[in-house]
């Protein structure tokens, strides 16, 4: 687009007179070049001993030059110096597509082989080789997952409606700033945490899903608060006015017009912490454990989810090695089509609760 | 007279009346925001009441027999190693592609890119391990040995070249893919928000597309890119899972990046031990992990106050 609108001076100011004419290489000789220069890398490569990660390496460094000498000649240093950061801006990022494509492959080739019903409806009680199935880590996932939301949602929500209805002064200003400090805490520190609150509580040997929960907490509540508050303070102020106006209680105001009118972003954000937390391993690995059977009661026992699941099927493998490499890749799978779902149902929420007025 | 007194009394009155739902409602708000500073401080005393046993307890009961220190440090210098290659990878692949998806692709794919950049953000970490294991590692063996024939004079690539390529180099690498999202996500954001006046103005100067970046992009937005890699920086510190299964490292404390020696990071190394720990060796290692709270405590804050600083003056605000 932009290279079209100011092309328009350059090729108009030969008829102005004997300025210099300007001399461009059109886009099909540019990718020629680059092509080119593939090609010469792929024959390099080839004389090296041919392999696909040499081939685009050298590749790209020889069309990037191709295309960056040629335009040096024909039309001077700095249009070449453009041309040689848009290839490296294009290329960067494709280096970051590799990894994508390489992991999501990687993950459904592996993770297809034991993608099917036994995996969801068995669990690994009194199983040690082939077989069994991942049903307690999916029901020990979604559960500890359900009853962090729990606890997250309310008191972000309630601290969001505060940050912008109610809050003023320093303890507003402390509670953005520790909010945003909060969102980087490591989640092992969370599991640390929730292992010392309850061990203070119930004594050393006390383990059950509550204690997940509460470390997923810690990591779910900034994110909430965050999402929330965003949120909030696009309801525009016309609205409140409104409805004080009409006599109404700010809370009424705040319950009945802030929060219906942002809906839509509120679940969006909610399902958004939800995906955050729900892949989560390191703090359910010190405070929940595993065990092989189901366990229902978030209160009491340990508990399996499917990130430690997998996690001790790929480092853990018993005498059935392969039996355990294909349950971890397909725990993998199921956890990633977890996120991804949950990442579609938050664009799905913004897009049809949408509120009809605004924008 | 009386027109002018009618209206201005009611009012005071009204704002006396505080009806009991509204000092129901503010107070619940305002708890739970205290609530929430209540749990950092939580976070903080219950990692230390933890931790005490293990700071005053003689150095021979520590797990090593060395001491405190020496059980910590040589995980302190894994942490930073780790994450400082992840930081010097991602933040140049995190610009270019913030400034791809900004000012060179297409713009009517340009927020499905980054929509799929996101995405990297979104995999769980555990699954960046299992990635790392079976695909990345196995693949950089090849360049492991390369650097320990030809590069083994810097200190970094001292080899004996690992032959399983689960090194403290290939976890750098995953890292910085982990990363990748979050400092691209800020810096796409500063960079969209530089003036369209000077953007504009660059461009009717004759300035080429990168001039104009140079000149009116890259000077607004480098602020958020500081911040980006900053909080990049906080998380690189804090990864567990992809940490704990990629590397297997030896105890020392060397910078030797493509050996089998490199020391393990405090993060993976709680995850790793936890489960089996009993008695003084829990203390331990939450006194390690009360470390790691802090260095990413102290790198958080610092990120946040350069955002929020340049948030005061931005005009987006």
């Amino acid at each position: 687009m932009s290279t079209d609108i100011r092309s328009a001076p350059e090729t108009s100011s030969p008829a102005q007179g004997p300025v210099r004419v300007e001399r461009r290489l059109s886009r099909l000789a540019l990718w020629g070049l680059y092509l080119a220069g593939i090609a010469l890398g792929a024959a390099l490569s080839a004389a090296t001993g041919f392999s696909i990660t040499s081939t685009a390496v050298y590749g790209v460094v020889l069309g990037t030059l191709a295309v960056y000498v040629a335009t040096r000649v024909v039309q001077g240093r700095r249009k070449a110096t453009d041309r040689l950061v848009t290839c490296l801006v294009t290329s960067a990022f494709a280096v970051a597509m590799i990894p994508l494509a390489s992991l999501v492959y990687t993950v459904l080739s592996k993770g297809l082989a034991r993608f099917d019903g036994d995996f969801f409806s068995m669990s690994m009680f009194r199983v040690v080789g082939e077989g069994g199935g991942a049903y307690h880590a999916i029901v020990g996932t979604l559960i500890i997952t359900l009853v962090a939301t729990v606890i997250s949602v309310p008191i972000g929500l309630f601290t969001a409606i505060y940050l912008v209805e109610y809050g003023s002064g320093r303890l507003k200003k402390a509670i953005t700033f520790f909010v945003d400090v909060m969102t980087g805490i490591p989640s092992i520190v969370a599991g640390l945490f929730a292992y010392a609150l309850f061990t203070l509580l119930f004594g050393n040997d006390f383990r059950a899903g509550i204690m997940g929960a509460v470390a997923l907490s810690v990591l779910m509540i900034p994110v909430v608060v965050r999402s929330c508050e965003e949120v909030l303070k696009l309801v525009p102020n016309e609205l409140r006015e409104a409805s004080y106006a009409l006599g109404i209680p700010k809370w009424r105001t705040v319950v009945k017009v802030v929060l219906p009118t942002a809906v839509a972003g509120l679940g969006t954000g909610i399902t958004l912490s939800v995906a955050r937390v729900i892949g989560e391993t390191a703090p359910l690995l010190i405070t929940v454990g595993l065990i092989t059977g189901t366990n229902l009661n978030p209160f009491d026992g340990r508990m399996a989810t499917l990130p430690v699941f997998a996690y001790y099927q790929l480092t853990q493998p018993g005498t059935a090695t392969q039996a355990f490499l294909d349950r971890a890749w397909t725990a993998a799978l199921v956890l990633i089509i977890f996120v991804m779902a949950l990442n579609i149902v938050a664009r799905l929420i913004s897009r049809l609760f949408a509120p009809k007025t605004g924008r | 007279m009386t027109a002018t007194k009618a209206p201005t009394e009611p009012p005071s009155q009204q704002r006396v009346v505080r009806r009991p739902g509204d000092r129901i409602f503010s107070g619940a708000a305002r708890t739970s925001g205290i609530f929430i500073l209540l749990v950092l401080a939580g976070v903080a005393a219950f990692l230390i009441s933890e931790a005490i046993p293990a700071l005053t307890a003689s150095s021979e009961d520590i797990p090593g027999g060395e001491g405190l220190a020496a059980y910590i440090g040589p995980l302190i210098v894994g942490t930073l190693l780790g994450a400082l290659i992840a930081l010097v990878v991602a933040t140049p692949l995190a610009v270019g592609i913030a400034l791809y998806v900004t000012y060179y692709a297409p713009r009517r794919i340009a927020s499905a890119l980054g929509y799929v950049i996101d995405l990297l953000a979104a995999i769980p970490s555990v699954v960046y391990g299992f990635w790392g294991l079976a695909v990345l590692a196995p693949k950089l063996v090849p360049f492991h040995e390369w650097a320990a024939d030809h590069l083994s004079w810097i200190p970094l690539f001292a080899g004996p070249a690992s032959t399983s390529g689960r090194t403290m180099l290939t976890v750098g690498l995953v890292l910085a893919v982990m990363i990748l999202p979050i400092i691209s996500a800020i810096s796409r954001e500063v960079f969209s928000q530089a003036p369209a006046l000077h953007r504009e103005a660059a461009l009717a100067l004759g300035a080429t597309r990168w001039e104009m970046i140079k000149m009116a992009v890259l000077p607004y937005g480098k602020s958020g890119v500081i911040a980006g890699a900053m909080l990049g920086l906080g998380r690189a510190l804090g990864e567990t899972m992809a940490v704990a299964i990629i590397l297997s490292g030896g105890g020392a404390a060397t910078v030797n990046l493509i050996s089998n020696s490199n020391p393990s990071t405090i993060a993976s190394n709680i995850a790793l031990k936890f489960p089996e720990a009993t008695g003084l060796g829990v203390n331990t290692l939450i006194a390690s992990g009360l470390v790691l709270f802090l260095i990413t405590l102290a790198v958080n804050m610092i990120a946040r106050w350069i955002v929020n600083r340049r948030a005061d003056f931005s005009g987006a605000n």
